[in-house]
């Protein structure tokens, strides 16, 4: 559980004042970014690397694979497809989240009867 | 200790209701208690995501089923391309993160006491319900199959499990030069693809083991109702000769006796009989008074996915009334969940609901054993028109059927599996 002595003061007193627009935001944008973790696993962490993992990548990287996929720039299956489904604005906050993802290895789902 | 920024906006969204911060000051309280009625695609992904983005909410999942058998790839058992239990798994990873799994029956739901009775005499309580409950064949119109013994021997399969491996049985048993017919309902019904993957699947098996068999779609659509291009394509090329397709054939009845499919103008014989019937929300939906559209389906708000029948209980997956050009899907199902953990999350704990959210389709179509093909959409929530609508210029299918995207495939499936399950 969280530790309310673990927050210095002064960004206790901020968050009082932010918290709501901040929390908010950041829900929306981690909600954007769950609509690609069917394919390309919770977080972005690809169980097996197929789709690629996304987490940790570079925010540009992905910006700018996911505009050129919106552009027709880069060919693709599925990514040119879905990467029209999404403004600018959301692209950019999708990239954000997935470059401060920690990589990692991702649990698979247990076999059943094993 | 250092705190995650994740963890600190956590906090914060709790801080911000002045009432709950004694509650986080303490640690280790209850931030309240969701109960998830059904554990396939939908409540399973939702449950997963309630406890990792709150992990202070106490999350208990109701579920008949002992084990997770996919629906998507279950066409590959009857093509003899993968076998059962590839696509079978265990709910240990949902225990392990600290969620209850209650292996039990819901019979009733009180939503003035927001209760939720068991078949097996339990009670329980939550703050707010996730109900997940897939789908209710109705046999009710077509009489020859209203008893158990005929729904033995004439199979759906459209529920992985048993019902997927008695088909199986029942095209191995067939000798070569016989005829499988197909009956499609009309949609919208689970998986607009799966019947005509299961086409190339036995195709597939067929042209292996039967080649001189036949295969009959008798759809009761007046066309396929997805990726018809690709489909014909397989049809007529990989299985040339080996289809006959009959659009306009709603099932009127079936003789059980002797295999035959009653249409409205025709009798049609087969070696193996297989009809997929017309579907409605499951049975805990109708109890529960939560379906009010058609007699079949249950009207959501798609910003939380919340009844718009019954307060405080939120429907997921294909028992849902569909947005325009949103398909029953395991993929929609998990997006369907992940809308709606992040907003049982906000109500419970008194945050803003996300006012825009977005979902994604991606359905992958077996021709055969290893070639694949995808239907892919994106949907935004529209105020005015209060429903989820399709993107315009984005989504479409593949040019056509290929190994890479077969690859994708089993990709997706590892990877929604876990999304659901680990």
């Amino acid at each position: 559980m969280y530790s309310i002595h673990a927050i210095p003061a002064v960004a206790l007193a901020l968050a009082c004042a932010a918290a709501p627009a901040i929390a908010q935001d950041a829900g929306q944008t981690r909600s954007l970014a769950a609509t690609c973790t069917t394919c390309h696993g919770t977080d972005g962490i690809s169980v097996g690397g197929v789709p690629p993992s996304l987490a940790g990548q570079s925010r540009d990287y992905l910006l700018q694979q996911l505009k050129d996929y919106k552009s027709g720039k880069r060919a693709g299956t599925i990514m040119p497809q879905h990467a029209k489904g999404y403004t600018d604005e959301q692209l950019e906050r999708i990239a954000g989240y997935f470059a401060a993802v920690k990589p990692g290895t991702a649990p698979s789902a247990p076999r059943a009867g094993n | 200790m250092i705190i995650s920024r994740r963890e600190f906006l956590q906090w914060a969204s709790v801080a911000a209701g002045t009432a709950a911060v004694s509650g986080c000051a303490t640690g280790g309280a209850s931030a309240g208690r969701v109960v998830v009625i059904g554990a396939g695609y939908g409540g399973a992904t939702a449950a997963k995501y309630i406890k990792l983005w709150a992990p202070d909410i106490d999350v208990t999942v109701v579920e008949r089923g002992s084990e997770f058998i996919s629906c998507p790839l279950s066409n590959l058992v009857l093509g003899g391309n993968t076998d059962i239990r590839e696509l079978t798994y265990s709910y240990d990873g949902l225990k392990r993160r600290g969620i209850s799994i209650v292996r039990d029956e819901a019979t009733a739901i009180d939503a003035e006491k927001r209760e939720v009775r068991l078949a097996g005499g339990n009670s329980l309580s939550y703050d707010r319900l996730i109900v997940s409950p897939g789908v209710e064949f109705l046999y009710g119109g077509i009489q020859g199959l209203n008893n158990a013994d005929a729904q033995n021997r004439v199979l759906h399969a459209w529920k992985a499990g048993a019902q997927t491996l008695a088909l199986r049985k029942q095209l191995e048993a067939m000798p070569d030069g016989g005829v499988f017919a197909l009956h499609i309902p009309k949609a919208p019904y689970r998986c607009p693809p799966g019947p005509y993957e299961r086409i190339c699947q036995v195709a597939d098996y067929f042209k292996r083991a039967k080649p001189k068999s036949k295969i009959l779609v008798l759809d009761s659509n007046e066309d396929l109702v997805s990726k018809k291009g690709l489909f014909l394509a397989a049809w007529n090329g990989l299985y040339k000769g080996m289809i006959e397709y009959k659009p306009n054939s709603e099932l009127l009845d079936v003789d059980v006796k002797t295999l035959t499919a009653k249409l409205q103008f025709e009798d049609v014989k087969a070696d193996v009989l297989n009809v997929v019937p017309p579907q409605k929300a499951g049975l805990i939906a109708e109890k529960a008074g939560l379906i009010n559209a058609n007699n079949r389906w249950c009207t959501v708000d798609w910003r939380t996915l919340e009844s718009t029948a019954v307060k405080g209980v939120h429907v997921l997956g294909d028992a849902t009334l569909s947005g325009p050009a949103m398909p029953k899907s395991a993929s929609m199902a998990n997006q369907h969940a992940k809308v709606c953990a992040a907003a049982v999350i906000a109500l419970i704990k008194g945050g803003a609901v996300n006012q825009d959210p977005v979902m994604m389709n991606t359905c992958y179509s077996f021709v055969d054993g290893k070639n694949v093909m995808h239907v892919a959409s994106v949907h935004a929530y529209d105020a005015k028109e209060k429903t989820m609508v399709p993107v315009k210029g984005a989504g479409g299918v593949s040019d056509k059927a290929s190994e890479q995207e077969g690859l994708y495939a089993w990709g997706w499936a590892r990877n929604i599996w876990a999304e659901a399950l680990a």
